[in-house]
């Protein structure tokens, strides 16, 4: 058992009668480096520490009190302090019956290694040079990049432990690396920018000339975009972008934005509210996601969750409260931001299922249409609540089946609901990117680009 | 009440003595305690209290044009010792020796009594929530679900550095946020309105929670009846306060000087240029009392300052930290900024906002035949090395004939900065200020936008309708 366990079960002993107790303890050890010119920029390298500590008071008719507290600290006073300060903060809470602590259900968690002891062992030195020489290929890639912004390195280990006094207990622990390099092209007056990457559990699986092809080939054919004539299009998104719009519409999967009512799936279950391309899982299990996991953050297994089937919506994901809402049981998706946060109910690793085709395919199978190689302001113009969809975009357009001209400083928009319903193909091409959700070519048609 | 330092002086000394020990330009010491509280209030429950606790230091050396950093929530003298040594590992070379430090306190001290929030009952916060929550339901009854938001921080900062920086700042910060959504035929919408200030409870002895929560509620209900927004580019009308997000992005990151020195900005080179229509006269001051992005020093320990960067048009200056600004061998202009001790520093926006000009503001919607009327913007992004930049909209109104008419649905506007900065054709005498919050580089931190109420020639619309 280790040190982070042992001290979460200590936590977890120290209810009273009429009380219980959650605790959730985190550890992180993270090496960041930024390279620039030839030159380390900045090299840090820190471990983090944390607690953070549910009380649960009541159970009478009337339902119980949650109270939260949290420490950036493991130091034994901290602690009992920051248990002090959750049953506190449990005494003002509005009595629930539905707010509970997760129970074990039967579900055995499947055993997944996501731990690369390569990250531990590969010297600074090493890690230095993989950002070195990523800037350096950049610079050296193409007469037309006129500056590498930057050029990161960056790993971290996390380790988490949770025992409540309700009898749950769960450890896991991950570690994963990224390299990233922020490119400029230029020609005459006109920069563009490109961004590459690659992710992995290790330096190991870090692919360099993944990175330096992407922010090469991103930023370079931008070059001479301008602004598009306004009209309807069929989009295809490059598989960064997919993973990102999947992410807000696995957000209005989560049981509790349904069960509060501020999901436009509130109300559809058993609907038909996609296309027949689009089946959508929710999938933690899956070693392959880099956000894969085996517990849920209340201690539960992990599962596969099917949320939308040939177009039809199946299944939200739920948490332990959201679940209890909703008359139903959790579906082992508690999620929650590190120590300070409390848990809430949302998906870890959405794909869609992939289709026949791959990027170019779909190109090819569109004919003509919009490209879309990045997208911008999608927290101010993408609402999971009423689905109205506009960012800005950039990219090129596509004729006869192949990429064209670049274009820039243009809007696309729609409804989330119009686009499930018109999604035309779904790539092949499954990538797995940080964040929560797969990336893949997508094409979605009748959508509104705003431009000249 | 004085507390003793978050470190004492003397170790504060030997800390750096350590960090310097293999050479380095500089040292520092960064350390920070903060207490928070937060408290939901979610479909009619108060669903959660929350206290949080934070404590540590952040240690830099800088080397040439490297810097190592290293933190550690350790903050006794081993703890910190640690820290250095390992700040100090990207100095290779050796040959550092023994370095003198000597430290003169600076000591900031808030000019008037702040309500501690740690001083207020729990109880008392959460009357403030469900004030709101009462409020926004009686708005109407398409009104279906309300979530309220308060949360506070008392954060104490230190930073001491080698070259003879001490100082210290103590920030109080207090944020309510309602966020309603409203259900009918055309489906639901959302409103929200927040009120985010440096200062202690306090600020609700003037400010109206429940006015605040039916202003959430009305933009919820209003976009019940709003139609598409249009495509295209128009003339838009934004009013005052939210409207200063445009300079925040349209100008503001881009003149940040960790992307001018990089070349990775569409401002570079441009100082005694006319960048802006006359009209512009852009400010970064972190000294305004009060406001979200407000302190005493800076996260280097430099005092906060007011910079003029836009001057009638012409650009005056960019946002310097202590490492850029050391490069050009100036000053910092007092916006070195982090999340958090363990976070290095950046250049930051502090309250950036545009001063007001002469028009009235009414006059400025009747003389636009058509166009948009920007009542709230939400957030943006930009692309400093492009320029290009896009903010949302919370409420607008399609202005017609001169009036403002009828609701529009949410949208982002797309333009790109040095452009859009020329079309500024009215400003109006209305200034006011707004809250937000700032992200870069991983990195979020509060800050003020502000303007008056100002009109662009013309900005392309992300709507639906053809």
């Amino acid at each position: 058992m280790s040190d982070l366990l042992e001290l979460a079960e200590a936590v977890a002993s120290r209810a009273r009668p009429g009380e219980e107790v959650e605790a959730y303890v985190a550890r992180g050890h993270e090496t960041e480096i930024r390279v620039f010119e030839g030159e380390i920029e900045s090299l840090s390298s820190a471990t983090t520490s944390g607690i953070g500590i549910r009380v649960l008071v009541g159970g009478d008719g009337a339902g119980s009190r949650l109270g939260f507290a949290w420490a950036g600290s493991l130091d034994p006073d901290v602690v009992s302090a920051t248990l002090e300060e959750a049953r506190d903060n449990a005494a003002f809470a509005t009595p629930d019956p539905e707010v509970d602590f997760a129970r074990f259900d039967g579900v055995a968690p499947v055993a997944l290694d996501l731990w690369d002891p390569e990250l531990t062992d590969t010297p600074t030195d090493r890690k230095v040079s993989m950002a070195l020489e990523l800037e350096r290929r950049v610079r050296a890639g193409d007469r037309r990049i006129r500056q590498v912004a930057s050029a990161d390195y960056g790993d971290d280990r996390v380790e988490v432990a949770l025992a409540s006094s309700v009898g749950l207990r769960a450890e896991m622990c991950r570690t994963s690396a990224v390299v990233s390099v922020s490119a400029i092209a230029g020609e005459g007056p006109d920069s563009q920018t490109g961004t590459g990457f690659s992710a992995a559990r290790g330096p190991g699986g870090l692919d360099l000339d993944a990175a330096v092809n992407d922010a090469l080939t991103r930023s370079t054919r931008l070059l001479g975009a301008v602004k598009p004539r306004s009209g309807r299009v069929t989009v295809v998104f490059d598989p960064r972008v997919t993973s990102s719009l999947l992410a807000i519409v696995a957000s209005a999967l989560s049981g509790e934005a349904v069960v509060k009512g501020r999901s436009f799936f509130a109300e559809r279950l058993g609907e038909v509210v996609a296309t027949p391309e689009v089946t959508l899982v929710d999938d933690p299990t899956d070693r392959r996601a880099l956000s894969a996991a085996t517990h849920d953050a209340e201690g539960l297994a992990c599962r596969r969750n099917v949320l939308i089937e040939g177009g039809r919506l199946r299944g939200f994901v739920y948490d332990t409260v959201s679940a209890n809402r909703a008359g139903t049981t959790s579906t082992g998706s508690a999620v929650r931001g590190g120590y300070a946060g409390t848990p809430g109910a949302g998906c870890r690793a959405v794909v869609l299922n992939p289709g026949e085709l791959d990027g170019d395919g779909v190109l090819a199978a569109v004919g003509e249409g919009l490209y879309v190689q990045s997208v911008s302001g999608l927290h101010s113009g993408v609402s999971p609540v009423s689905g109205d969809f506009s960012v800005g975009a950039e990219g090129l357009m596509i004729r006869g089946g192949a990429l064209a001209e670049p274009v820039r400083e243009m809007t696309i928009a729609s409804t989330l609901q119009r686009m499930l319903q018109s999604v035309v193909c779904v790539g092949g091409d499954l990538e797995w990117l940080p964040g929560i959700a797969a990336g893949q070519t997508l094409a979605v048609g009748d959508m509104q680009l705003s431009g000249r | 009440m004085v507390e003793s330092p978050l470190i004492e002086p003397p170790v504060l000394e030997r800390v750096l003595r350590v960090a310097l020990a293999r050479g380095g330009d500089m040292a520092e010491v960064f350390a920070e305690d903060r207490q928070s509280s937060s408290a939901l209030l979610d479909d009619r429950r108060i669903e959660e209290l929350a206290s949080g606790r934070e404590r540590g230091a952040g240690i830099r050396v800088v080397v040439g044009e490297t810097t190592g950093f290293a933190h550690t929530a350790d903050l006794s003298e081993p703890g910190l010792l640690a820290a250095a040594e390992a700040a100090a590992s990207v100095a290779r070379e050796g040959g550092g020796g023994v370095r003198t430090v000597a430290l003169s306190p600076r000591r900031s001290r808030p000019a008037r009594q702040f309500r501690l929030p740690s001083t207020v009952a729990k109880a008392e916060k959460l009357e403030l929530l469900a004030r709101a929550d009462d409020a926004a339901r009686s708005s109407g009854g398409a009104i279906t679900q309300v979530q309220v938001g308060y949360a506070d921080s008392f954060r104490r900062i230190l930073i001491a550095s080698s070259d003879g920086v001490l100082a210290e700042d103590e920030q109080v910060r207090t944020r309510l946020g309602v966020s309603c959504v409203a259900n009918g035929d055309t489906g639901m919408q959302t409103g929200y309105e927040t009120l985010a200030r440096t200062e202690g409870f306090e600020v609700f002895d003037r400010v109206d929670v429940e006015e605040l929560a039916r202003v959430a509620a009305r933009r919820a209900l209003t976009k019940l009846a709003a139609r598409p927004a249009p495509t295209g580019e128009l003339p838009v009308v934004l009013a005052h306060g939210s409207g200063g997000i445009l300079f925040h992005e349209a100008c503001g990151h881009g003149l940040e000087a960790d992307h001018i020195v990089k070349d990775a900005s569409v401002y570079v080179g441009q100082i005694g240029k006319q960048v802006a229509s006359p009209l512009v006269t852009l400010v970064d001051d972190g000294t305004v009392t009060g406001e979200w992005g407000n302190f005493a020093v800076d996260d280097e320990g430099h005092p906060a300052s007011r910079n003029v960067l836009i001057d009638h048009g012409v650009l005056t200056d960019y946002l310097w930290d202590w490492l850029r600004a050391r490069k050009e061998g100036r000053r910092s202009s007092g916006n070195g900024r982090r999340q958090s001790y363990q976070h290095l520093p950046m250049v930051r926006m502090t309250n950036t906002f545009l001063l007001a000009g002469e028009d009235d503001p009414e006059e400025i919607i009747a003389q636009t035949p058509r166009g948009v009327y920007v009542a709230k913007l939400g957030g943006g992004q930009v692309n400093t090395t492009t320029g290009d930049f896009v903010f949302g909209t919370s409420e607008a109104y399609l202005i017609e004939d001169g009036r403002v008419t009828e609701p529009l649905r949410d949208a982002n506007l797309i333009g790109n900065g040095p452009e859009i900065l020329r079309r500024i054709d009215a400003l109006g005498t209305d200034f006011e200020m707004t809250p937000g919050t700032c992200g870069k580089d991983g990195q979020s931190v509060p800050v003020g936008c502000g303007q008056a109420t100002l009109r662009l020639t013309g900005i392309t619309i992300g709507g639906t309708s053809g």
